[in-house]
Formats: structure tokens, sequence, C-alpha cells
């Protein structure tokens, strides 16, 4: 609590410490009589106690000409209250009230905390290197290329290189996945992640603002600025309600005594007056006002927990309304990496034809080269190899311990004249020349992410109707991928161009309050992701160009995370629509029920304050998506 | 320009009407403020000063809302 709630709170139990035994006299429970004047004089103590600045504020609004503000409805339905007489209630409530308001104070500065201690990346201080000596200080003073030494526990202050030391890097902060991550000479490193047990000796290669934990931070921050329809909705609906209801209250004072006293069924002012005061004391929209942008916040700040970053509320907002996904095959379903995925008719050992291949292409760094070497398991003796001769667009020959071997396309086998086989796989097929006789041939392709298949169907149940996978791959790639997927529906061979113009054709094709996400690795997808209701960016984490370009930013690359967005996004929509439902149906309900005259004060305040309490735990919620 | 500034209120519904507030203010292009995280957001007018606009917008966000601050 800080110091503005404990005052209240002192002045609440002070105000609580006479109002009881005034209570108790006044319904005659304690055998004291006090005359009425008393009586008021003394219940003016705790009234005044609790209610001082809600008068000053009323006050305040008056002489700026803003009426119709809950401070001034509060004084008016109380001070009506204590000139019906009706001491006991008029003091009740505004102590009511001040309880309703210290809670909502304390509730708000805790989730506040709450949500800013998930986010808890911000790096506090950098230990400088400098002539030998470390020094603490501020991230932000630390330019460009300094030595910095980041201890066991630490939190990496800003981004760099690790130049010394070993060590294994948590990222759970960035990316909601508490893998650990071996670092070591050479390696870059993020800020935000944790070190866990080495010391690391890091060149910093950004300043403090253009590193990715103030990035992230930043982003997060200012996505509560972005306001959700719902947000601006109740905004605009809280400027009207609140002088709509004091006009009814109004009415409610004066039309219907005059009819009685008009028709000669004898006045009742005082009674109409009161229900009046009790109508004013439900009118303020607090609970709405107040648990709508706590929703988002909390969804935004669970989501971040999740290693998924929400760009603004109204983002969260487009994502529960998700139906059609499209997404990008390359890096965003397949690991964007080549490996060896079948070896077909292979005339000797596996492993032999592996360990030739890999040789022959020993001196070339091309990815499928790589792969080639990576299956092999070991690295290749060059002393075995001779003759090396790339053969542009072919394929490479060479000389593997003196016998002649040719690893290629097609077309080297027809020139070398090898009679090979050809293969319906889709992927890159390398024939193999082993001495002029045909040896089989490897497919090498990329493979999918371990969660791709289970990311589509995980999307499936979460009511996404339509999967398109859009990718620039040939046609007998992608069909494979989209049946390994369990997708009917793809796009093949597409320039980055008609990627967009797929895009358009899908956003076209939505139904009304239906939206369109797509799902990129951000590199070469921003076109598409701008042009979708919500671009969603996959491991984004040091990728600057996709937190740029993306509505939704997912840090590590698992596809299952569009999922989990989707669901956390709807689970905050559905409290929001909870919350909006819930106070005002039960706030109409009081107000139905004060106006016949089967409601009191009593009622209004528990309304008021009850609904706001409800409103906020409710809205808490929003941060528990640990199991989505 | 666009600036933010920390600021310090009691109810959602203030900060609403801060903001609105503080949108009316001369010099002042747009405006939103968060409750949640306690900031202003102030994009200004071309040519316009925040040293001189902002104690205007403080003003203006006082007479809508007597206990405000924010921190210039």
């Amino acid at each position: 609590m800080n110091r503005k709630q404990k005052l209240l709170l002192t002045r609440i139990v002070a105000a609580a410490v006479f109002f009881v035994p005034l209570y108790l006299i006044s319904e005659g429970l304690l055998p004291v009589y006090a005359p009425p004047a008393v009586l008021f004089a003394l219940f003016l103590i705790p009234y005044l106690l609790a209610g001082y600045d809600v008068l000053r504020k009323a006050f305040l609004g008056i002489r700026n000409r803003r009426v119709f503000d809950e401070n001034f409805l509060m004084t008016v339905a109380t001070a009506g209250a204590i000139v019906l007489g009706e001491y006991a209630e008029g003091a009740a409530v505004m102590v009511l009230y001040q309880v309703g308001e210290l809670f909502q104070s304390y509730a708000v500065g805790r989730s506040r905390r709450n949500i800013t201690a998930l986010m808890d990346i911000r790096p506090d201080y950098a230990n400088l290197e400098a002539d030998g000596t470390l020094t603490r200080t501020e991230p932000d003073e630390i330019p460009v290329g300094s030595t910095i030494v980041v201890q066991p526990g630490e939190k990496v202050p800003l981004d760099g290189v690790v130049v010394e030391g070993y060590s294994s890097l948590n990222a759970s902060a960035l990316t909601g996945e508490s893998a650990l991550r071996d670092i070591g000479p050479g390696d870059e490193i993020l800020s935000g992640c944790v070190n866990m047990n080495g010391v690391l000796k890091v060149r910093t290669t950004k300043e403090f603002d253009e590193s990715t934990a103030s990035k992230i931070l930043d982003l997060v921050e200012n996505a509560v600025a972005r306001k959700a329809k719902s947000e601006t909705f109740i905004a605009r609906f809280a400027r009207w309600y609140t002088p709509c209801v004091c006009y009814a209250a109004l009415a409610l004072a004066i039309v219907p005594p005059l009819f009685l006293t008009l028709t000669g069924s004898g006045s009742a002012w005082a009674t109409w007056i009161f229900r009046a005061c009790a109508f004013l004391v439900i009118s303020c929209p607090c609970a709405l006002v107040i648990s709508i942008p706590l929703s988002f916040f909390a969804g935004i700040g669970g989501a971040s927990h999740r290693g998924i970053l929400v760009k603004g509320a109204n983002y969260l907002e487009t994502l529960a309304a998700v139906r059609v996904v499209a997404f990008d095959k390359t890096g965003t379903m397949t690991k964007g990496s080549f490996n060896v995925t079948g070896v077909h008719y292979p005339s000797m050992d596996e492993g032999a034809l592996l360990e030739y291949a890999a040789h022959a292409e020993c001196a070339s760094s091309h990815p499928i080269s790589r792969s080639l070497r990576a299956a092999y398991g070991k690295t290749p003796d060059r002393n075995r190899v001779t003759e090396i001769r790339e053969r542009g667009g072919e394929g490479v020959t060479a000389t593997v311990d003196g016998v002649e071997v040719a690893v290629g396309n097609e077309k080297l086998m027809e020139r070398l004249g090898v009679d090979f086989r050809p293969c319906h796989h889709p992927g890159t097929i390398l024939h193999m020349g082993v001495g002029g006789e045909y040896a089989g041939h490897i497919v090498v392709s990329d493979e999918l992410k371990e969660h791709a298949a289970g990311a589509v169907s995980a999307l499936r149940r979460a009511g996404v109707e339509k999967i398109v996978m859009l990718t620039g791959d040939a046609e007998a790639v992608a069909a494979r991928t989209a049946s390994e997927l369990g997708i009917a529906d793809y796009r093949a061979g597409l320039l980055p161009a008609e990627k967009v113009d797929c895009a358009e054709e899908l956003l076209k094709a939505c139904k009304p309050g239906e939206k369109f996400a797509f799902v990129g690795d951000g590199i070469n997808d921003a076109p598409v992701l701008s042009r979708a209701d919500v671009g969603i960016a996959m491991g984004a984490l040091g990728s600057d160009a996709a937190i740029e370009a993306a509505d939704v930013v997912l840090m590590d690359d698992d596809p299952l995370k569009i999922a989990t967005a989707i669901r956390i996004a709807r689970k905050c929509l559905r409290i929001v629509r909870e919350n909006i439902v819930f106070s005002l149906s039960v706030k109409a309900a009081c107000l139905l029920l004060v106006a016949v005259g089967a409601g009191n004060m009593w009622l209004a305040i528990a309304a008021d304050v009850g609904v706001m309490v409800l409103a906020v735990l409710n809205a808490m919620r929003c941060l528990m998506v640990e199991k989505l | 320009m666009k600036k933010t500034y920390k600021i310090d209120v009691d109810c959602a519904n203030c900060a609403n009407l801060m903001e609105e507030a503080a949108k009316r203010t001369g010099g002042v292009k747009d405006c939103t403020v968060s409750f949640m995280t306690l900031k202003m957001k102030v994009e200004f007018e071309d040519g316009a000063d925040a040293a001189e606009v902002m104690p205007r917008v403080r003003d203006n966000c006082r007479k809508v809302e007597a206990d405000c601050e924010i921190y210039l």
C-alpha cells in the first residue's frame, strides 16, 4: 500500500469506529437516548472523516463546470439521505464507497505490479570493464563496443558478442520457454537473458535503448496505448451513462410525487427523493471503466509471459476473431535448414554412400553440402579427396580414396553416361555415381518443425476454419509438406508479390466479423504481415525487422504458440464480455429495484462496490494463461 | 513529435477524462492516457513547444480531475 492508500484506510477505520456505536444508538439497540439533532451532529463525524475529499472534489467539479462525476453523485446521494433524516445510511454509504475506492486502488496497484513483474527483464546495472577493473554502471551509459562482464545469476544488460567464457543462458523471460542454451566465445548474446553458471565477458554491439530487452519492454508498455474497440466503447458509454442516470434520478425525484400530489393520492416526496438518491449511488460506471482496460493489460502481460508479444489491446481483439490463418512454409512450419531425409537404391551400405557424398562435397559451404556432412556425422578427411571439380548447376565430381565419385542432378548423370533411376520424392535429389556406376540417390529436404502438425490441429481446435499454406517452393515440395501437416489448401511457387495477392484474396473471402491472420518468419514476409488483419511473426527473438513489421510477435519459433495466442486472446475477450454483461445487468436490475421501491441505499452501495470488486477479480483471470 | 509522461491518477474514468482534456488543449495533436501503466503519451502539433504546451495540458487535466499529476 502506498501513502495515499494507508491514509484512506486509516480514515475508513476511524470512521467505522465512530459509525458502529452511533448506528446501534440510532437503531435503539443501545440503552442510550440521543435527540435527532445530536445524532445528526454525531453522524457528521464519520461522514466527513470518510468523505471530506469526495465533497471537496465535488465542489471543485462544480466550480470547473464538470458536474456528473462520481464525486458529485456520491455527494448529492449521501447529502440527500442525510437531509431526509437517514443519517445512518448517508454516512454508511460514504464509508462503503470509500472502501470500494480503496479496494480498487489496491487491486489495480497489485495487478500493475504483478503484470510488470512478469515482464521483469529490465536490467538494473552492467559491470563495465575498463583498465582491468569492474564498475557497476547504468546500462544506458555504456557505449557500443565496451566490454562488460556478466556474472552467474545476473541478467545480460546489453546485446553483444561473447568474447570470453562459457555458460548456459536462460531466455525464459524472453521466450516463455525455460530451456537453457549453451553459449561460448563468438556467440551473440541478447539482453534480458539470465546467465546461469559461467562468467561471461561480452563486447556490446548495441546501446541500451536499441537492445532487445528495452525494445521488448517498450513494445509491451506501448501496447496498452493502442486501445481496443471495447475500451473506447466503454469510455464513450461512461460519458453518456452517468448524465442519463442523473436525469433519470431527477425525474424519479420529481415526476411520481408530483403526479401523486396532483391526483390527490397524498404526497410522498421524501420516499421518492430517497429512491432517487439510491439511484445516483448506482450510477457510477467504475466497475466497467476499471475492469476492461485491466483485463486487456492482464491479457497482454500474461501473453508476454508465454513469449507472445501482442503490440496492442486492439490486436488482442482481432486475434480473438481470427477464423482464417495463412502461413509461410520455410522457417515457420519447417526448420529452414536442410537434412538428408532418404537414401534410395544404394548399391552399397548407406553409411558408405554418405561417406563418399560428404567427402566429395567437403569443399562446399552450400547448405546441401552441409546437410550431407551432418548426415555423415564425422568431419570428412580432406586428405582422402583429390581432383574436386564443381560442375556449375549440376553438382560435383571428385576422387575419393582413388575412386571417382559424382554427386549431382540428373543432368550430371546424363553427361557422365551413368544410368540413373529417377526419384518422385519431393526435395532436392542427389544422384550418386561411384566408379562410373550408379550408386543410388540421396534425398535432401527441409524438415518440419517438431510441433508443426500439432500446431495445425491445435489451430483447428481453437476454431480456425480455414488454414492455408503459402510458399515459394515447388509444387511437389509444397504438396508433401501440406499433406504432412494435414492441410488441404496450399499455394505453391509464389513470388513475394504474389503472396500479397493471395493475402488480399483471403481477406476478401473472410465473412464480416471474421479476421485473417498471417504467420511468417518476418524476414521476407513484411508486406504480407502488414496486409493481414493481424500479422504474426515467428522466432523473432533478436530480429528487429520482424518485431517492427508484425502485430503479434512469437519470441521463440514454436508454431504451437499461434493457437496459444489465439486462445489467450479469446479468453481475454470472453472475460471482457463477461464483465460488460455482468456489470450492466446487475446495475440495470438494481436501478429497477430501487425505482420501484424494492431496494434501498444499502442495496445500491452493495451493488456498486460488489460489482466492481467482482469485475476486477474476474479481470485478473486474464493473467492465468499457463495452461492455454 | 511524441513524448511520454509519467502521470498519477486514482481512477480509470479520471484517466479517460484526462485524455479528453489533453486532446482539447491547443498544440496537442493526439493523446493517449494509459491508466494501467500510468503513462500519458502526447503527440504535439508541428511547431508546438512541449515545454510550453504541457503546463496547459496539466491545468486542463486538473480541471477534470483535481488530484491528478503529470510529471513534466
